[in-house]
């Protein structure tokens, strides 16, 4: 085994690219939740969005028209979710894992003739120039577009909530949706528009992994990436600076153990391939250890059916 | 300030709803200035009506009309833009923002927050409501909260304020700032539309009054021109049977409560801090208070919902403060909560299921863990039949009874597995006043027969009439108990308010 | 305009008639669905769900409909329990998948060894495997409040790894030549679960699954238990109220789903499946889901719905080999059977009225 072949800086820029998934389908997720509905069909969302953009992209040739087909993919997928559950008031867990069960089958049938076909390359956002200077090159300069985008949403979703009106209603309905309708808001209106955004989040999400992650199509990708997104929106309490604090320690355990793989560490590859998921679910009993769900930070209508009665 | 045309015109407003007409050709009108009083029992359609007056829901047939125009409000924003304020019963501030936020949820265009703060800081202040715009609404107490519904409507300038059952959350001396609140309001030109079933506050308040029953308007007067029971008796429609009660000697002490502290399951709940108190064989013991000061909790703790120090809580000489609730069952200490959907009774099983809920022990109606349904069946029709439960029969679903129903259901429920001790919370809320009547008198008659009853309750005259002793909860404390006989407002008033050395007599 | 109303009391009429409903909407949308693949969807619904029970084949996937419905229904009737409970374990994938591996190993250690006891005790191995992987949810939710359904869930993807890792390693075949995959157990009799009837695909995970829905049946109508696990679904303040336990009952839920789960992984792994590999696991522990609920979360709801789940499995292979229709598809149409399923529930709680709704 040979650790000294793990480079500090590689390490840091390609952990971006590992987090950068996830950190979308969390980003989409908060907001979901922070709107009071929990959808736990990340995963099938994702992966919808993952075969979405990997194939517009490959038929057009332009990974920005694949970027946009996954994020309309997955907030058409979502809408499903949305009308079960806004207007026909089915249970959220379950209508959440059916959209992921569904999502995985649609997805794969949808893929056929993609399995194999490699995508077009997606652009950086800085001139080489930059990207090739030492150190800061690869981890500030050097990575492709939507890294960008991912990090822009993060301060876009924080600027959203803590200051304008729409943040400020999104969360009234999200914490109280008897109140919030007693004032006049259209709580399903919100929460449909949570949902498709949400939605759109996690189609992003699945779309970098085939598109710039793997970057290839295979059937069920995303193995696990939006189950992951969901425990970082937890492990974040809620807040759109920690999930990229989440979503990036996640990547870094994910890379890591790459490179100790790769570094032919004496750890069988199962075990190591098994460690991000125990170091998620290890995080989540630190995190809610001795608190309330109310004391993490989470909304307090999450997960309830809300009907207008009179 | 009486100007000639009407602010709000209603003409025939009309509601129904499956199985029931809400409102039925509801006609009155409200002038500029005026305080104008809605009176009503519990379901007479008060709170329907208010909703359309709001925008929240749409009338079948009737209008509207507010200066002169036609008025038709599709949303709460519109009767906002029209000048209407509204100041809830319930739901509708969010415990997890601050002031100032829920402050701007209620505006229609609020100004920047750092402005918002200084009038809501101005605003409070000059109606003597004083708020601080930063605090999160939650940590407030049911006074304060009920300030931060009044100051958002103030900052909008109504020329209508609509308040819903305000004073149910307040103590005598919060009613009395809020009553100043409104005159100054009221000097100022603004009309009132006051809602409640509480008629000395009307006699005091307002100019005039209507009365509904049933969804229909059965009565138009001048409050200040009625005695209270003429009032009353608008409302309800009959003469009112007072339950009745004998003087009797006090039996031995049969639940000792002491240092009782218990922390409250919810974040925004209130946690009981060293309660103690002595409850009698055959007396009934009121607890007053003001909503949210711990009242759920203390039900919890007796019920054994929440566990406590063993000797917190004694029964003769059985300690069970740390017993789960159906050991305590089992030794006749029974308890019917407040919230009967979802608490005392699960909605959607049928009433024979609920039977079981609480009666399994007593009642044996299980033997090695396998449940006799035969006699869970007879049980739950026992005390539909001895109790008046209007339903079709023990098969169909809890949430299908009106709530005096089944919270005769429910209050049946424990009273015929022969409690030694009961404890009950709210025991007529929400109820009409036959019900409650029957209820009362139902609580009344195990106490004669023996049994310690303790009633908490947000109504003050309720408890003034059934219980023997008076105590009061506040901020999860419980003022040592007092004779009922002799006690004035004032010192209920000081009780509900924390003064905890007002010379208990024992 | 369509507005909702809601219902004095649930319709049992509704809940009864909403799977059916669900199930006939379900052949109508995957008939689109088939079209749009270019397949002729009168055939391939007629392929599915007709040809495996009274085509001219039909003898051969009679007995393959118990072989697939048992796992799927022992492992639904073990969910069915905390999902009415609002107790959540999706995790039963990787609870199948370690009472698999533990029950087969305790097997395999002893081979080549004929005793009547080595069946049973791998049947408890398999139990106690997915007993085990299953309360690690199940007590981190009660000690520490931790999300039960991410939990179990991720244990998924950890309990694959594992399967990977005792496939190429510790349960390896020492006689395979290096390939990955365990013994088979045909070449191990007393660790075999035979077909018992000959044709019918009878064996002991069937016998088993019947007897989980007789069990689940008598707790849930005539046991205080059962009792206890419907009133905290419907009103969780009022079952502490009635006295229940909730940190018992998560852990009562999670503990027999996951032995039920655990067993059910046994059964498959020692007969149909032949041997631990990497791949033998086919995902029952999530279709397991959608039969919970089709079932309506009801033990003689699961018995039916786990029967027509397993008919989707194998009319789905026969279409594949007879329409060349991709095993995706199936996939695609078992979700959305769940969705229409739940589309459906509203109809139970719900009436619809056809007019004017209220503003706002």
């Amino acid at each position: 085994m040979d650790l000294s072949a793990i480079n500090p800086v590689l390490l840091i820029a390609s952990l971006m690219v590992a987090a950068t998934p996830i950190l979308l389908a969390a980003l989409g997720e908060l907001v979901v939740e922070k709107a009071g509905v929990l959808n736990l069909g990340v995963e099938g969302m994702m992966i919808t969005g993952a075969i979405c953009g990997f194939a517009i992209a490959v038929e057009t040739g332009s990974p920005v028209i694949g970027f946009l087909a996954a994020a309309i993919g997955g907030a058409l997928l979502s809408m499903l979710f949305g009308i079960l559950t806004q207007y026909l008031m089915s249970n959220q867990v379950a209508t959440g894992l059916a959209l992921t069960l569904f999502g995985l089958g649609i997805s794969s049938l949808l893929g056929q003739d993609y399995v194999g076909v490699r995508p077009p390359l997606t652009g950086g956002l800085f001139p080489d120039a930059l990207a090739d200077l030492p150190v800061v090159g690869p981890i500030i300069f050097g990575h492709d577009w939507m890294v960008y985008v991912s990090l822009g949403l993060v301060a876009g979703i924080w600027a959203f909530l803590k200051y304008s009106r729409a943040g400020l209603i999104l969360r009234a309905v999200g914490e109280s949706h008897d109140a919030a309708h007693a004032l006049g808001y259209n709580v399903i209106a919100v929460r449909l528009a949570a949902i498709a955004f949400g939605g759109a989040c996690a189609g992003l999400g699945g779309a970098y992994l085939s598109l710039i992650r793997v970057p290839q199509w295979t059937e069920g990708m995303t193995a696990g990436a939006g189950w992951i997104a969901l425990a970082i929106v937890v492990f974040a309490g809620w807040r759109p600076w920690r999930v990229l604090i989440g979503a990036y320690l996640f990547g870094g355990v994910t890379v890591l153990q790459l490179n100790l793989q790769a570094a032919g560490v004496a750890v069988s590859a199962e075990y190591l391939s098994m460690s991000p998921y125990l170091i998620t679910i290890l995080v989540l009993v630190l995190i809610s250890a001795g608190r309330g769900r109310a004391a993490l930070g989470a909304p307090a209508s999450l997960g309830r059916s809300f009907h207008a009665s009179h | 300030m009486t100007g000639t045309i009407p602010l709000l015109k209603i003409d025939g407003l009309t509601k129904a709803y499956p199985g029931v007409v809400a409102n039925d050709d509801v006609s009155f009108q409200i002038m500029p200035g005026e305080v104008h009083a809605l009176l009503g029992e519990n379901g007479a359609g008060k709170s329907t009506l208010v909703k359309m007056l709001y925008g929240l829901v749409k009338p079948d047939a009737g209008a509207l009309t507010y200066n002169g125009a036609a008025y038709a409000p599709t949303s709460p924003h519109a009767a906002r833009e029209t000048g209407i304020a509204m100041v809830f019963q319930h739901f509708s501030l969010f415990d997890a923002l601050d002031v100032a936020e829920n402050v701007a949820l209620g505006m229609e265009n609020p100004p920047p927050q750092r402005e918002l703060a200084k009038r809501i800081k101005d605003v409070s202040e000059a109606y003597g409501l004083p708020l601080d715009p930063g605090r999160l609404v939650g940590d407030l107490s049911a006074g304060e909260r009920q300030r931060v519904e009044i100051v958002r409507c103030l900052l909008q300038d109504p020329k209508l304020l609509i308040m819903d059952e305000p004073t149910s959350v307040l103590t005598p001396q919060e009613v009395e700032i809020l009553f100043a609140t409104l005159r100054k309001l009221q000097s100022e030109g603004t009309a009132i539309l006051y809602i409640s079933h509480k008629l000395e506050e009307i006699r005091s308040l307002c100019d005039a009054a209507t009365i509904l029953r049933l969804g229909k308007v059965v009565g138009r007067c001048d409050p200040r021109e009625k005695s209270a029971r003429e009032l009353a008796e608008m409302m309800v429609g009959m003469s009112l049977h007072t339950p009745s009660r004998e003087a009797k000697p006090k039996g031995p002490v049969a639940l000792s409560i002491k240092g009782l502290s218990a922390k409250s399951a919810s974040q925004f709940g209130t946690s009981l801090k060293d309660v103690a108190l002595d409850v009698h064989e055959g007396e009934v013991l009121g607890i007053g208070g003001v909503a949210g000061n711990g009242q759920d909790e203390l039900l919890m703790a007796l019920s054994g919902e929440i566990g406590s120090a063993p000797d917190a809580i004694v029964m003769g000489d059985t300690p069970l403060g740390a017993m789960r609730p159906n050991e305590r069952r089992a030794l006749g200490l029974l308890a019917a909560p407040e919230e009967r959907l979802g608490h005392a009774a699960a909605p959607n099983m049928s009433l024979t299921e609920n039977a079981v809920l609480t009666g399994r022990v007593r009642k044996s109606l299980t033997s090695n863990g396998f449940i006799n349904w035969g006699a869970a069946r007879t049980f739950a029709e026992d005390v539909i039949g001895r109790f008046d439960v209007r339903t079709p029969g023990p098969t169909h679903a809890a949430r299908s009874l009106s709530g005096g129903n089944l919270q005769k259901f429910v209050v049946g429920r424990e009273i015929l597995q022969s409690p030694k001790i009961l404890i009950v919370n709210q025991p007529t809320w929400g109820v009409d006043a036959s019900a409650a009547a029957s209820i009362r008198q139902a609580l009344l008659d195990l106490a004669a027969e023996g049994a310690a009853v303790v009633v908490i309750s947000q109504d003050l005259d309720e408890l003034m009439e059934i219980s023997d002793r008076f105590a009061a909860l506040n901020e999860g404390r419980l003022t040592p108990p007092r004779d009922t006989q002799g006690l004035t407002v004032d010192e209920i008033g000081l009780m509900m308010g924390g003064a905890h050395d007002l010379g208990a007599v024992a | 305009m369509i507005s909702l109303i809601q219902r004095p009391e649930p319709s049992r009429a509704w809940s009864l008639a909403t799977p059916l409903l669900a199930v006939l909407v379900t052949m109508i949308a995957g008939g689109i669905m088939f079209a749009a693949l270019g397949k002729n969807p009168v055939e391939a619904i007629k392929v599915i769900f007709y040809d495996p029970i009274l085509g001219e084949f039909a003898f051969y996937y009679r007995g393959q409909l118990l072989v697939k419905a048992a796992p799927l229904i022992l492992i639904a009737i073990g969910l069915s329990l905390g999902f009415r409970a609002g107790i959540w374990n999706i995790g039963a994938e990787g609870q199948y998948i370690i009472g698999a591996v533990v029950g087969a190993g305790l097997g395999l250690a002893f081979f080549p060894l004929d005793a009547w006891w080595i069946y049973p005790l791998m049947v408890f191995g398999g139990a106690l495997g997915g007993f085990l992987w299953a309360m690690i949810p199940g007590v981190l939710r009660v000690a520490f409040n931790t999300n039960e359904i991410l939990v179990s869930l991720l244990l998924v993807y950890v309990a694959e790894n594992i399967l990977a890792s005792m496939s190429t390693g510790l349960l390896q075949n020492p006689d395979g030549q290096g390939f990955p995959g365990s013994r088979n157990f045909r070449d191990f009799p007393a660790a075999y679960n035979p077909e018992l009837i000959a044709g019918t695909g009878m064996h002991w995970g069937v016998v088993a699954a019947f007897i989980a829905v007789i069990f689940a049946y008598i707790v849930l109508a005539r046991h205080i238990l059962g009792f206890q696990i419907r009133l905290t679904g419907e009103a969780p303040r009022a079952a502490r109220f009635a006295g229940v336990n909730p940190t018992r009952l998560v852990l009562l839920c999670f503990g027999i789903s996951g032995a039920l789960a655990g067993m059910a992984g046994l059964f498959e792994v020692s007969g149909p499946a032949g041997q631990i590999s990497i791949d033998f696991n086919v995902g029952y522990g999530f279709t397991a889901i959608i039969v919970a609920f089709l079932g309506r979360l009801h033990p003689i709801g699961i018995l039916l719905a786990g029967l027509l789940m397993a008919l989707t499995y194998i009319g789905g292979e026969a279409a594949q080999a007879q329409l060349g229709l991709p095993a995706a598809a199936i996939q695609a149409f078992q979700g959305m059977l769940l969705f229409f399923l739940l589309a459906g529930d509203v109809l139970t709680n719900y009436r619809i009225r056809f007019g004017r709704a209220e503003a706002a």
